[in-house]
């Protein structure tokens, strides 16, 4: 079971790569409003070369510990460590080395190209890097044909677009980004996220994303903080965090599609057969073509459990035989976390079925899941 | 009727055929109200901005005040800077009484309020998450309130032009402080009181439709710039 405690250390162990050396440190930070904690983290660490998701319901205090870890509210008690110095709210090297997105892209009047250049300028850049860069930036987010145009012209996804390209051309150390995709459409969301995805990516900076929604989270984050009532309730990679989550709170909240990482080796129509990540291998539905990266992602109840030896009329091509390595109820569900030959997988099943299998945790079982169960998604 | 007409008539002609005393007592209305006004926006704008970034209560508290200036009537201005430059007043060495200076004084006090109040509602109208904004991209504090005094140059506009229009059309209190001099104090609206105390309606009239020109082109000023202000940025 992945407590606190131990997403905590699993997660310190990970961060013993130099590549993902911590670049912000929070430590029993508190942060009340009218006598009321609204933020209250023991430990949070930001490292360099990661995107740390902090997921979790409005109200919860994400953005409150965005805020303080940007340097930008003082916290009512607790250390700030930046490059290992500690350092107060505003602190003037902090903020250089950081930008923020803030949920609206809070524009000032003029054309994009001044919202742009904005922080380069305070910076003291000189005029031609200034251009270049702005220049450089809104190629890569696609709207270096706006560079002129007006902010009050632009549509909602494009002033987001500049919001993001504005703290982007910094080339800053640390990222932060609070809901930057609130109150998008949906078409426009997933290309936004695109984006996001490709500009985090490309460079080897620190990525504090703030947001209430999981396939976000999921989608970007190498680590999953998961907030509730102003503390973090559990910390982990996606997978950990979407295999067992820790309350039931964090069971809801991590939606209901879990996802497997690999590399396509065939693809037929909309067949494709993928080699995963963990050395398994599955067969999955998916316009996809071979050799691209993909995810796969599957629903826990389209798992189906039987009794090892016991045919089950099934027409699934997945079968492997695998091992109960946890269980954990939420009401009436059972989460199963199975480990087999080559991944891991989480099926969901009713408390009754479970004690009519006469399961328990280091049973061994046949897990089926239908390909047509399994889509297939390109990552960038 | 007759009397409007000829009245009109008589003005429009010592409008176009530009008649000296007439469009110097324009002139000199002119200067001395846009003096007061730019006095007006150098301390009503920071006064402005300061009462808006105040916490809620001490915000309250500083509107009512700046409101208040608003209902400054001229007279009682007039008053009080007529004793503040009077031979026994404070400032009675300066011996600026029955000078344009006197009255760029008292229609300063008029206009002031007017800029610092519009200032106060622009400023307050930007939101705050602006300034954050600027400060999450590493401006300093004072950059990054310059930005939100900078988003609400349309309402600072509006405010300095309202104060102008105030400060122009008011009589009690450069009557009361410039006196109505010949050629050295004497601006529109007093030359009006003088005029039409004399039965010269139409120098009264004529000066009358160069101020109405005036408050039109004000107003034409504060209205072309409230309705351009783009507001969906912010959001």
């Amino acid at each position: 079971m992945t407590t606190p405690e131990a997403g905590a250390a699993a997660s310190a162990e990970a961060g013993s790569s130099p590549a993902h050396e911590t670049i912000l440190r929070g430590e029993a930070l508190v942060r009340r409003y009218g006598g009321v904690p609204v933020a209250s983290v023991d430990r949070i660490e930001v490292r360099s070369g990661e995107v740390l998701a902090l997921l979790g319901p409005n109200g919860a205090g994400k953005s409150t510990l965005l805020r303080i870890l940007a340097g930008l509210e003082r916290p009512d008690a607790g250390r700030l460590v930046f490059r290992g110095r500690e350092v107060r709210a505003r602190d003037a090297e902090l903020r250089r080395a950081s930008a923020c997105v803030f949920q609206r892209p809070y524009l000032w009047s003029g054309r994009v190209r001044d919202n742009v250049e904005f922080g380069l300028k305070a910076r003291g850049v000189a005029p031609e890097e200034r251009r270049r860069r702005t220049q450089a930036i809104l190629d890569l987010l696609g709207i270096a044909a706006l560079a002129d145009a007006p902010v009050s012209t632009l549509s909602g996804g494009e002033a987001r677009r500049v919001a993001l390209a504005r703290a982007l051309v910094l080339e800053p150390q640390v990222l932060f980004l609070d809901e930057p995709t609130a109150d998008l459409d949906v078409s426009i969301h997933r290309r936004f996220i695109e984006d996001v995805e490709r500009a985090v990516r490309r460079s080897r900076r620190a990525v504090l994303l703030v947001t209430h929604l999981a396939p976000e989270a999921f989608a970007l984050g190498d680590r999953i903080a998961v907030m509730e009532c102003g503390r973090i309730v559990q910390e982990g990679t996606p997978e950990e965090i979407f295999e067992m989550p820790a309350t039931e709170f964090a069971a809801s909240f991590t939606g209901a599609e879990f996802l497997l990482r690999g590399r396509v080796r065939h693809a037929e129509g909309e067949t494709v057969w993928v080699d995963l990540d963990t050395g398994g291998s599955l067969e999955a539905r998916g316009r996809v073509a071979t050799g691209a990266a993909v995810r796969v992602a599957y629903r826990p109840e389209d798992v189906v459990i039987t009794v090892s030896g016991v045919e089950a009329r099934s027409s699934a091509r997945n079968r492997f035989e695998m091992r109960i390595a946890a269980a954990r109820a939420y009401g009436s569900f059972v989460r199963l976390r199975l480990t087999g030959p080559g991944l891991t997988l989480v099926a969901l099943i009713t408390r009754h079925a479970m004690e009519d299998l006469g399961l328990r945790v280091s049973s061994i079982v046949t897990a089926q899941v239908k390909a047509t169960a399994l889509h297939t998604f390109e990552t960038f | 009727m007759d009397l409007f007409r000829d009245t009109f008539r008589e003005a429009a002609v010592l409008i176009a055929s530009g008649d000296l005393y007439t469009w110097r007592t324009a002139l000199l209305s002119l200067r001395i109200s846009a003096a007061a006004a730019i006095l007006g926006f150098i301390v009503g704008v920071p006064v402005g901005t300061a009462v808006a970034l105040w916490g809620p209560r001490a915000r309250t508290w500083g509107a009512a005040f700046v409101n208040t200036g608003l209902a400054f009537p001229p007279v009682v201005v007039g008053l009080f800077v007529y004793m503040l430059l009077s031979r026994r007043g404070p400032l009675g060495e300066l011996e600026l009484l029955f000078t344009p200076a006197a009255m760029i004084l008292a229609q300063f006090i008029l206009a002031g309020p007017y800029v610092a109040a519009i200032t106060l509602a622009g400023v307050q109208q930007v939101p705050a998450d602006l300034r954050l904004q600027a400060m999450g991209l590493g401006a300093s504090r004072w950059r990054a309130l310059w930005l939100q005094v900078r988003e609400a140059r349309g309402a600072i506009l509006a405010g300095v032009a309202a104060g102008f229009g105030a400060a122009i059309s008011e009589v009690g209190a450069v009557m009361i402080v410039g006196g109505n001099i010949l050629e050295e104090t004497r601006v529109l609206t007093t030359a009006i009181v003088l005029e039409t105390r004399r039965g010269q309606f139409a120098r009264a009239m004529a000066m009358g439709l160069i101020l109405l020109a005036i408050a039109f082109a004000v107003n034409v000023a504060i209205a072309h710039w409230q309705q351009r202000q783009p507001r969906r940025i912010w959001t």
